[in-house]
């Protein structure tokens, strides 16, 4: 772990990585001594004269939304659905996937079939109709949300932790442990999950950023986080037939999405190059 | 080679049929009552019930479920709710406008991503190398709508250079295929960079370079060649993604494909349309991974024993 650390630190792209995480989650704790307004007040100056939306300028440094508001506080505020989804609903996929691909990987046989067999079927599916369809029919709230992306999003890491837990289990060590009569659950437990743990490290950031643009798009689609709540993708589904005359109201949100999606991308990548020495230099 | 196809064919079905079951199994948990839907607002409850009834309804869920099993394999998908028309009718009149946008896609995909991969392999290790998959990140981490969006309001609307959305020729199809393109390009980059790097460790590669062949001649013709093809494979496995990027994009382009009809059947809460895209959805998806499959295990005989 140690010798990974000094590795990311000389990686520029994963600093800039982990600098705009922790930029965007202090934002997200302290939205509210942070934020330089109250994010949902709607100001009489917030609007120009004809009552369209202000241009950034010294007052309102990000301009103002179609309702007067401050667009600088919402985005602060918006970074809590983000980052809040980001996190929990990939934390519940992760341990859904890890689960699911660890025991078939493990078990193997019939169970292991089954599992994988559903894998599949659900790898048929279009995750985002899925997940559209799921949250038009579930009536959206910021937890909704988080699960329904759960849901669809388990997949891809059930089946990389299916094939690592399969060769971990073929491997020699497993074997001496079962020699000395350790239970099934105590080898899985005790000698495989640790070894799954870099896998899991990775595959989880990576995971985060799939998650924040699912969340984005879905708040897009209007099926995401519901107003007045504020998030990113929210923002730009309601002032996007304005975009013309206000682009700060899709460019700042846009850009937002785009760095924090980004950030949980590059740092994902250097773990991966920093724990998995055999995938170094080649993705 | 033959047993390899029979068992991913029948594997394939399998799937198709759990998709079916579980398609199924959701339609039933949207709170709206179809046999209402049908009768109109004002009907009476005698009306409602045999609205029902004419539907099925009123059976049993397993013969519902065969039933619909035994229209599907007619291809028949059902009526709409909502346009009283055959579902197939609807899809058949949206896929044309879904496909071009796919092919313009794939186009600007393999545009982008096969040079860029390339070049990162050749430089690998550089600064070059490094800057072109931070960008290529950048592409795979921006959200389609984000980009659909900034593309129309510098192309379509600052420059003038294209229609501002909607469906027609070749300009209408550039920029929702560009942004579709630029999502799919950062992926392909990151891959054919790694088909590219393993490729070019091979011994022929050597041969080339002591036979004195130049070094662009090395990265293109002489690997290039054999890294090439496990990344057309991949088209196949794009499918889902696609998919996924196709509901976005025509929403944001007014593209009128079976993504905009989905988008518009959710919101409507017209199952048989719901039901209907994403099974033509997963079909295409299982379809594109037998391909992939197909053609991997042609080139690498190896992946068959599987």
């Amino acid at each position: 772990m140690r010798s990974a650390w000094s590795r990311i630190r000389r990686d520029k792209a994963a600093l800039f990585g982990l600098a705009v995480i922790a930029v965007v989650t202090f934002a997200a704790l302290f939205a509210p001594f942070v934020a330089p307004f109250n994010p949902d007040q709607q100001f009489a100056n917030g609007l120009t004269l004809q009552g369209a939306p202000r241009p950034p300028d010294g007052v309102y440094w990000f301009g103002t939304d179609l309702l007067g508001r401050d667009l600088l506080s919402r985005l602060i505020w918006g970074a809590r659905a983000s980052m809040i989804i980001g996190l929990a609903a990939n934390l519940a996929a992760v341990v859904i996937g890890t689960t699911l691909g660890a025991t078939a990987g493990f078990l193997g046989g019939w169970i292991g079939t089954v599992i994988m067999r559903f894998t599949d079927l659900m790898m048929a599916f279009p995750a985002l109709l899925l997940a559209i369809a799921l949250a038009a029919i579930l009536h959206p709230s910021l937890w909704i949300v988080a699960l329904v992306i759960a849901l669809v999003n388990w997949v891809q890491i059930a089946r990389v932790i299916y094939t690592e837990t399969r060769a971990l289990a073929a491997r020699e060590f497993v074997e001496a442990v079962r020699a000395l009569g350790a239970g099934r659950w105590r080898i899985l437990a005790r000698h495989v999950l640790p070894h799954l743990l870099p896998t899991i490290l990775v595959w989880g950031t990576l995971g985060i950023s799939s998650t924040v643009l699912i969340e984005a798009t879905l708040s897009f689609l209007g099926v995401g986080v519901q107003p007045p709540t504020p998030s990113w993708g929210g923002i730009i589904f309601q002032s996007q037939s304005y975009f013309m005359v206000a682009p700060w109201l899709v460019v700042f949100p846009g850009l937002a999405i785009i760095f924090l999606a980004l950030s949980f991308n590059l740092v994902g990548d250097a773990l991966r190059d920093a724990l998995d020495p055999t995938q170094r230099g080649i993705t | 080679m033959l047993r390899f196809l029979a068992r991913r064919l029948a594997q394939s079905v399998l799937v198709i049929l759990g998709v079916t079951l579980v398609t199924f199994l959701i339609s039933f948990a949207v709170p709206a009552d179809p046999a209402r839907m049908i009768a109109g607002r004002s009907a009476s409850a005698a009306e409602v019930a045999s609205v029902r009834h004419q539907l099925g309804l009123d059976r049993p869920l397993p013969v519902q479920y065969l039933r619909y099993l035994g229209h599907l394999v007619r291809g028949d998908l059902g009526r709409s709710y909502v346009q009283r028309i055959d579902v197939s009718t609807v899809v058949e009149s949206r896929l044309p406008a879904t496909l071009e946008l796919m092919a313009g896609a794939i186009f600007f995909e393999l545009l982008l991503g096969l040079p860029a991969g390339a070049f990162s392999a050749a430089r690998r290790g550089t600064r070059a190398d490094k800057g072109t998959m931070v960008l290529s990140f950048i592409g795979v981490s921006a959200p389609q709508f984000v980009v659909g969006l900034l593309l129309l309001y510098v192309f379509g609307y600052l420059l003038d250079l294209f229609p501002l959305g909607g469906y027609g020729g070749l300009a209408n199809l550039f920029l929702p295929a560009l942004t579709l393109g630029i999502a799919g390009g950062g992926w392909y980059a990151r891959q054919s960079r790694s088909s590219m790097v393993d490729a070019l460790r091979q011994d022929y590669v050597r041969t080339a370079r002591a036979k004195g062949a130049g070094e662009w001649r090395v990265v293109l013709l002489h690997a290039g060649r054999n890294a090439v093809l496990p990344v057309i494979a991949m088209i196949g496995l794009d499918i889902g993604n696609f998919m996924q990027g196709v509901v976005v994009v025509e929403a944001v382009y007014g593209w009128p494909g079976i993504g905009q009809l989905a988008w518009q059947a959710i919101q409507q809460l017209d199952i048989p349309v719901i039901m209907g895209v994403t099974i033509v959805a997963a079909v295409a998806i299982v379809l594109g991974n037998l391909l992939a499959d197909i053609i991997t295990g042609a080139l690498d005989p190896r992946i068959r024993v599987r």
